[in-house]
């Protein structure tokens, strides 16, 4: 590992002022993303900025005004896994939360952290997207579907943090990855969401970014049962082709992994 | 250079160490208790797992500054004297281990599992053992070890 100057700001407004100041920073909160790239010297950050410190961006809420639920961006995926607000209301999402890494990674990881890192495997992006989220900053807000902007890439400036993510809450949900053997990544992961007159579907893992399938939602929206999916054509082109699988491969994955989702979604 | 203070096994230490020093060099090298051990140093064998404020903790993706002032657990704080813990005596009644390289790292993830789930069905042991990886014994002894003090 290069070596670095590191920080620990008790405030948003502490972090943001070193991201604007130090020469070449980074933001960490479990850091087991960013740890690893650095051992491996694959980044090399002048600072550090630990904002695990920072108060008031850790609580689970249910908002009563609009009767979304407000998670703090410091929140563990242990926390969210095993939270009740989010186990009662969106048991999806706690599910997404608890089967990411492993338990000692999800005391670490944080839903700001993996959420900014944008990483194609990863498997918030897919909840975020159904669930209409909104990512809030100290400078701002976004929707789910403007703040993934392509692998590894997120519309935050550098200096930007995100503070809490918002979720709707759907009438039915589920969640359904074909998990990397070895690496817990998701090859596919399939996030869907059924409300009162829509339906939202959203893939992580197959291409470069979180993306929407516009047919799938169709289908589902007239019919919301696994069978309206039968004949869904999935498109391989512009799905991500490596060791792991091919694009073919994909395409066929997410079809099976939305049906299952939709199965475990009218359970 | 920074100065880091925290509490290992029961005792305030504090060393002067490079900023990218990480936990596990830390607990290893600072501290002399080589207990912890550097697996694969990608953060999936769990060799490295440690307790930091009652949270099984991968050592090896840590910074050793990021523990300031944390409350750390390693093998060696586990026994009472002579007093092997209870995790510790059923490995050795079960034959759950063979090198023992992985060892410290299961014993102290299954401690953990043991504090936040009163009653582990065997899959909630397997799931929990997810990040600790053995490359000896096939884990069925590792199991059974578990089971036997729940």
């Amino acid at each position: 590992m290069y070596n670095f100057n590191y920080h620990k700001p008790k405030t948003i407004e502490q972090a943001v002022e070193l991201m604007n100041s130090c020469e070449d920073p980074k933001i960490i909160s479990g850091g087991h993303t960013l740890i690893p790239t650095l051992k491996q010297r694959l980044a090399q950050p002048s600072d550090i900025v630990d904002i695990s410190n920072i108060n008031g961006i850790s609580d689970i809420s249910l908002e009563s005004i609009d009767s979304r639920i407000n998670i703090g961006s410091l929140s563990s995926h242990y926390k969210v896994s095993n939270s009740d607000i989010v186990i009662q209301n969106i048991p999806s999402l706690a599910y997404l939360a608890s089967q990411i890494g492993d338990p000692q990674v999800r005391y670490r990881g944080t839903i700001g952290g993996s959420v900014a890192n944008a990483d194609p495997s990863a498997d918030y992006p897919a909840a975020l997207v159904s669930l209409n989220s909104t990512v809030v900053t100290n400078n701002g807000k976004y929707k789910a579907e403007d703040f993934f902007v392509d692998m590894f890439e997120t519309s935050l400036s550098d200096d930007e943090i995100i503070t809490n993510i918002l979720f709707d809450i759907p009438i039915k949900s589920a969640y359904v990855k074909f998990r990397n053997p070895a690496s817990g990544y998701a090859m596919v992961g399939v996030f869907v969401a059924k409300y009162h007159s829509s339906v939202i579907v959203s893939v992580t893992g197959a291409g470069p970014k979180v993306f929407r399938m516009s047919e799938a939602e169709e289908l589902l929206t007239k019919s919301f049962d696994a069978k309206s999916l039968n004949e869904l054509r999935i498109e391989s082109n512009g799905l991500n082709s490596d060791i792991h699988a091919s694009s073919e491969y994909r395409a066929h994955l997410i079809k099976t992994s939305l049906q299952d989702a939709v199965r475990i979604a009218l359970k | 250079m920074q100065l880091v203070k925290m509490n290992v096994n029961g005792l305030d230490v504090s060393s002067e160490i490079e900023i990218n020093t990480l936990l596990v060099d830390f607990l290893r090298d600072n501290m002399n208790l080589t207990g912890t051990h550097v697996g694969c140093d990608t953060s999936q064998c769990g060799a490295c797992v440690v307790h930091m404020d009652g949270q099984s903790v991968k050592s090896c993706s840590i910074l050793a500054v990021q523990a300031e002032q944390k409350k750390i657990t390693t093998i060696e704080g586990l026994a009472d004297g002579d007093e092997l813990h209870p995790v510790q005596k059923a490995f050795k009644n079960n034959h759950a281990l063979q090198c023992g390289f992985c060892t410290p790292g299961m014993v102290m993830s299954a401690v953990d599992l043991l504090e936040k789930k009163s009653n582990p069905s065997d899959e909630d042991i397997r799931e929990w053992l997810e990040g600790n990886i053995c490359r000896c014994t096939g884990y069925q002894n590792i199991i059974k070890a578990i089971k036997e003090v729940v």
